[in-house]
């Protein structure tokens, strides 16, 4: 208890949480992400609807401009409804949760993969470490949203249809995270040949410690903050790729929408005067990938004070 | 230094052949090419006679090693939907996207690398701050929303613009160029700055970090100290030494950027092998999905193998050591 | 006398061409998809025909309104003495673009071509046993048995000149699913009022006026250059419309109507498609895969089948999904087939609660679960009326789980029978009932019933369907037509939505009447 009390008021008192009250980008940007992750997990409480419950929607509310009552039914929507009868802001809200799990199962995926075979790479060197280091290359060949696709396409053909569907978020998760895991690898890797020659890990190797628990205990702590800087500009990079599958059709079903895809369907009334259909999920997007665009460099910025 | 570029090469050349193993698979084992071959009013003698034609009972290394040479002849079968050879396909669309990639690099390293410096030189400054917070902004939206948003803006609300296809072009030998008509430039702006702004975002914050970066070295200090006027620091010192880095990542870059192409030729209806890769993902059209594939990773290989050479030619203390390569 | 109305035709003739002159303009034209080949025999599809419509001609065709008219032949009929045989008089006069005559050896040749192993548009022509060449302006069709409307089956079937085909090595239609490129796939020399200047597949096509059209004086004539873009992106075309691009295009998304009839300058006309929108089920087989029933096929009772078709809401996918622009309808045939009636086309009321009652009796008062599967890029806002099907069966008990996919490969699930539920639309070139029961009610067998994806079967229907071919008594065929609709709408062994509506977009200037089956004749349009 104490000794966790000691770390909060040592967390309070530090240079990085007296960065992060001076700035007000950043606390701003730390609140919209709080807000939108509980949303997110809150959904079920919070949304007026379940818009992923297609018998409770009554396509004759479709189209509602926000605030407004419906002209046959006379319901009136916050954000107005989608194309389906759709209240756009519950829409949003499990929107939401769908991109955010996506973006954060995927990039948990990358880290877990990156972090493990950079260590490995970086830590043992010779033909391991050129093996992990040519796949990545052959991995850098082609760009994420290419291997995302070619992956989907190939799970599509060879998924029987009536499970493709419920395994599209599954698949989507796969493709954007093993499509990420190359730049945690390289820095995990940089970092980990550097510590490896310091003392204190030829001093643990002395006493007998086996490479598995020096790698973890020892290596792993000293390339956290980069890799979390990292993590946090791939969320960012996750849930934009999440919306551009989506808008290529190989996304979040319709029927279950992520972000990306109410914007995709969005856009179809780009020029009809139905602006609320594409303008709440725009934003909400831009100011969740901005937020964590923000603190992805304010956190690099703070953990590499040199570039102040 | 010869032994470098040797292994070098014999790396490139093995990536390569890894990524005719991926195109070859999916070619062969997505979907049956027999069965989008010939319909299903085939008889099985039909079928047969086209799996003998095809030689798809000989053992698969054998059929790998003959999809590389027809690759490397540039023969990558037939296109399932338009029946004509992919190869014929490819070089007729490749312009295009030249074309547009080059002029969204060119946005994005001139833009890129004047941002990069202003926000430097004037890091503390207001304007410096709007312009990384809005550059943030640009990378925060997806590509193809981007698009859609500046057809909206421009084209259709101010009409300035053409919101679709590459306008006139201008035949010369096989190649098409859009450069030497007006309507050919217009119809580029929008989709160059669509496909460059996300690269032009990275380019301006590495520019601005390595600016910083050198700013702080000693040899800067000294030549403020020698009393040389604040513009020739800047750009006779701190820009020529940040130069190397941002060619090499824009070099890397440039791939990327025909990779990405996918989304911009789709929003823009613009002719190039990006549109035509992603009809055949929705055509099924296994041959023109693979030769994309091989021809993408060709390209990756290529610009890496150039980067890394070039990395010899101008840092000679890498001759003798391991090769590094900075990316972001 | 005669040198006057010489003279005044003279006069005439020349004040058309100075008219015509006077307008003569470029149209540039765009919609959402290409012409698969220039090969006129080789794809029977749509936009594939649209284009061969303007280079090449057939004996005739269907103009504007929809009614046939002469091309290529100007008359024809059943020989009296033989019913079997039906004698075109060809149209004298009339050259290709490369200068040769057209005469009764390319018709027949063309014909012949037409009916090779390789064509397309060979079904069309199965009835007929052979083609004859009587003198050079006279040609023979023998049918089988007598076959009343074959006329209906040519207005998609082109004429070539023979000797071009045969001197560029194209006597084949070119064979698309060989993968096959023939000279005529990329080349052309019909007799059409336009000529083929330059094409890249997906990208541009330029066709420009053909100076010596034998049509001169008969038809406007007055677009002198056409541009046609394919443009797939449903946003990017508007696009193009609103900002003055293009100057046509086919296919206005229904959202998109106001504002394109909005803006100065620019205007939609609407007509009513002959298309048709509905839902098949498998409702042949004992069991299904994609339901979570075991041992039963769901779709196989006719209550639950009742009970789906009462518990879609056709008022609101039309005010909603379609903003208007449908027609609701009870039957899979658009009015302008021969059979239909107002009763077959009356809606039934939306009526959850019943419909909920019948899946009771059924013994789903659970529901059950079942995929449907939907194109999303082939019929207007087809992705969005799944969805509302969804919802709407979602009420009543069954979850659908929604599969959309591009039509590519959509349709060979029908094709191949491996969807239990799917969304087809269905137009009708003949405007006969016939066509339909053919592809959708006949039994699956080697040249009939390919489109039929339900597995219905009905052995004595199937008699009936063939009878219709060598009906020559119109008013018993027509008997028959009703007995067999009859039947398909006891069995309710399809669900219809409704029949689509044509938006064109286009310039204030253009003047263009919408043609049912989305066929433009550019040789009818004229600038004001």
């Amino acid at each position: 208890m104490n000794g966790e009390r000691g770390a909060w008021q040592r967390f309070l008192a530090s240079d990085f949480f007296y960065d992060f009250k001076r700035s007000p980008v950043t606390l701003v940007s730390f609140v919209i992400v709080v807000t939108l992750i509980l949303l997110a997990i809150l959904a079920d409480l919070v949304a007026p609807t379940n818009p992923f419950d297609p018998a409770s929607l009554n396509l004759m509310n479709g189209f509602t401009p926000p605030m407004e009552p419906n002209a046959f039914t006379g319901e009136t929507f916050l954000f107005g409804t989608d194309d389906q009868g759709r209240d756009l802001l519950s829409a949003i809200i499990y929107g939401l949760r769908v991109s955010l799990f996506v973006g954060l199962t995927a990039v948990i995926l990358a880290m877990v993969l990156g972090v493990s075979l950079g260590l490995l790479a970086g830590y043992r060197g010779g033909w391991i470490d050129s093996l992990i280091m040519r796949i990545a290359d052959i991995q850098m060949t082609f760009p994420s949203i290419l291997i995302a696709v070619l992956i989907f396409g190939v799970a599509r053909g060879l998924l029987p249809p009536d499970l493709r569907d419920e395994l599209a978020i599954s698949v989507l998760i796969i493709a954007i995270g093993l499509s990420e895991w190359v730049p945690f690898a390289r820095t995990v890797r940089g970092t980990t040949m550097v510590e490896k020659e310091k003392e204190y890990v030829q001093a643990a190797r002395l006493i007998g410690l086996g490479s598995g628990q020096i790698m973890l205990r020892h290596i792993l702590p000293n390339v956290l903050s980069p890799v979390l800087v990292i993590a946090t500009i791939t969320l960012a990079l996750a849930i934009i790729a999440e919306a551009t599958l989506s808008f290529l059709g190989v996304g979040a079903p319709p029927t279950e929408p992520s972000l990306g895809t109410l914007i995709r369907i969005g856009q179809d009334f780009l020029f009809s005067g139905e602006w609320w259909i594409l303008l709440f999920p725009s934003v909400t997007l831009l100011a969740l990938a901005l937020s964590v665009n923000l603190l992805g460099d304010w956190l690099r910025d703070t953990l590499n004070p040199r570039l102040k | 230094m010869l032994f470098i570029i040797a292994r070098r090469l014999l790396q490139a050349f093995v990536v390569l052949l890894l990524v005719a193993l991926v195109a070859f698979t999916i070619f062969r084992f997505i979907g049956d090419p027999v069965e989008s071959l010939l319909g299903q009013e085939a008889t099985v003698a039909d079928r047969q006679a086209l799996i003998d034609r095809m030689g798809l009972n000989d053992p698969i290394p054998v059929q790998y090693l003959r999809f590389v040479g027809n690759a490397i002849r540039g023969d990558f079968g037939i296109s399932y939907r338009t029946a004509e050879p992919v190869s014929a396909l490819i070089a007729e669309r490749l312009p295009a996207t030249l074309e547009l990639a080059f002029v969204s690099a060119l946005f994005a390293i001139a833009l890129g690398t004047l941002l990069g410096i202003y926000t430097a030189i004037f890091r503390h400054g207001f304007t410096a701050h709007a312009i990384m917070s809005s550059s943030l902004i640009g990378v925060s939206l997806p590509t193809f929303l981007i698009g859609v948003l500046l057809i909206w803006l421009f084209a259709v609300e101010l009409g300035w613009l053409p919101s679709f296809g590459r306008g006139e072009t201008v035949q010369i030998g096989f190649w098409s160029t859009g450069f030497l008509t007006a309507s050919g430039l217009k119809s580029l702006i929008l989709p160059a700055i669509t496909l460059g702004l996300y690269q032009m975002t990275l380019i301006m914050r590495l520019v601005r970090a390595e600016m910083l970066e050198i700013l702080r070295q000693d040899f800067i200090r000294f030549a403020r100290a020698r009393g040389l006027p604040e513009r020739m620091v800047y750009f006779g010192h701190a820009l020529k030494n940040t130069m190397v880095p941002v060619i090499t990542v824009a070099g890397l870059q440039l791939g990327a950027i025909i990779a990405f192409a996918i989304i911009t030729e789709t929003v823009f209806q613009w002719p190039g092998v990006g549109l035509m890769f992603i009809n055949a993902v929705f055509f099924v059209d296994i041959p023109v999905m693979s030769a994309y594939l091989l021809l993408v990773g060709t390209v990756f290989v290529v610009i890496n193998l150039i980067v890394d050479l070039l990395y010899l030619v101008i840092d000679p203390r890498l001759r003798d050591g391991q090769l590094k390569r900075q990316t972001v | 006398m005669k040198s006057l109305t010489t003279r005044l035709a003279v006069g005439i003739a020349a004040a058309l061409l100075v008219s015509s002159m006077a307008f003569a303009q470029t149209l540039r034209w765009a919609r959402s998809g290409d012409s698969l080949t220039l090969d006129p025999h080789a794809q029977n599809e749509g936009p594939t025909h649209t284009l061969a419509h303007q280079i090449y001609e057939p004996l005739l065709h269907r103009d504007m309104a929809g009614q046939i008219t002469p091309a290529l032949a100007t008359s024809w009929k059943a020989l009296d003495d033989n019913p079997n045989v039906w004698r075109f008089q060809l149209r004298k006069g009339v050259t290709f673009h490369d200068g040769a005559t057209m005469t009764a050896d390319d018709v027949v040749y063309s014909f012949e071509r037409a009916m090779k192993p390789t064509s397309a548009m060979k079904e069309l022509l199965t009835s007929v046993k052979e083609i004859r060449k009587v003198d050079d302006y006279t040609v023979d069709f023998e049918t089988n048995g007598p076959n009343p409307l074959l006329i209906n089956n040519l207005t998609n079937l082109f004429v070539m000149d023979s000797d071009w085909a045969e001197k560029n090595g194209a006597s084949n239609p070119q064979d698309v699913a060989a993968g096959e490129t023939t000279f005529a796939s990329q080349n052309t020399n019909g007799t059409g009022a336009f000529m083929l200047v330059s094409r890249t597949p997906d990208q541009k096509t330029v066709l420009k006026a053909n100076p010596n059209y034998w049509g001169k004086g008969e038809f406007p004539l007055q677009v002198s250059e056409i541009i046609y873009t394919p443009i797939q992106s449903a946003a990017t075309r508007v696009a193009a419309l609103l900002s003055g691009e293009v100057d046509f295009i086919q296919d206005v998304p229904v959202q998109d109507l106001k504002r394109v009839s909005g803006q100065s300058g620019l205007k939609v006309v609407t007509a009513a498609q002959n298309r048709v929108i509905f839902f098949g089920m498998n409702v042949g087989d004992s069991d299904i895969e994609s339901d979570n029933v075991s041992g039963k096929n769901p779709f196989a009772d006719i209550r639950v089948r009742k009970a789906m078709n009462m518990a879609i809401n056709r008022d609101a996918i039309k005010k909603v999904v379609m903003r208007e622009q449908a027609s609701p309808t009870n039957v899979i045939m658009p009015p302008f087939v021969n059979g239909w009636n107002q009763q077959l086309d009356a809606v039934p009321a939306n009526d959850v609660a019943t419909a909920k009652k019948m899946m009771q009796e059924a013994g789903y008062s659970d529901g059950f679960s079942v995929t449907l599967n939907c194109p999303n890029d082939r019929y207007i806002n087809d992705e969005a009326i799944c969805q509302a099907a969804v919802g709407m069966l979602g009420q009543i008990g069954i979850k659908v789980n929604l599969d959309a996919k591009p039509k590519a490969q959509h349709f060979p699930l029908i094709k191949n029978k491996t969807t239990d539920f799917y969304m087809l639309g269905w137009g009708v070139p003949t405007f006969d009932s016939h066509y339909i029961f053919n592809f959708l009610v006949h039994t699956t067998t080697e040249n009939r019933g390919s489109w039929n994806g339900t597995r219905y079967s009905n052995p004595a229907l199937d008699t009936k369907i063939v009878a219709l071919e060598s009906e020559t008594d119109l008013d018993k065929r027509n008997g028959i037509i009703a007995d067999i609709w009859r039947q398909v709408q006891a069995d309710q062994i399809y669900l219809p939505i409704h029949n689509q509506v044509l938006n064109w977009g286009m310039k204030d200037n253009v003047q263009f009447d919408v043609q049912p089956e989305d066929q433009p004749h550019f040789k009818y349009l004229t600038f004001n």
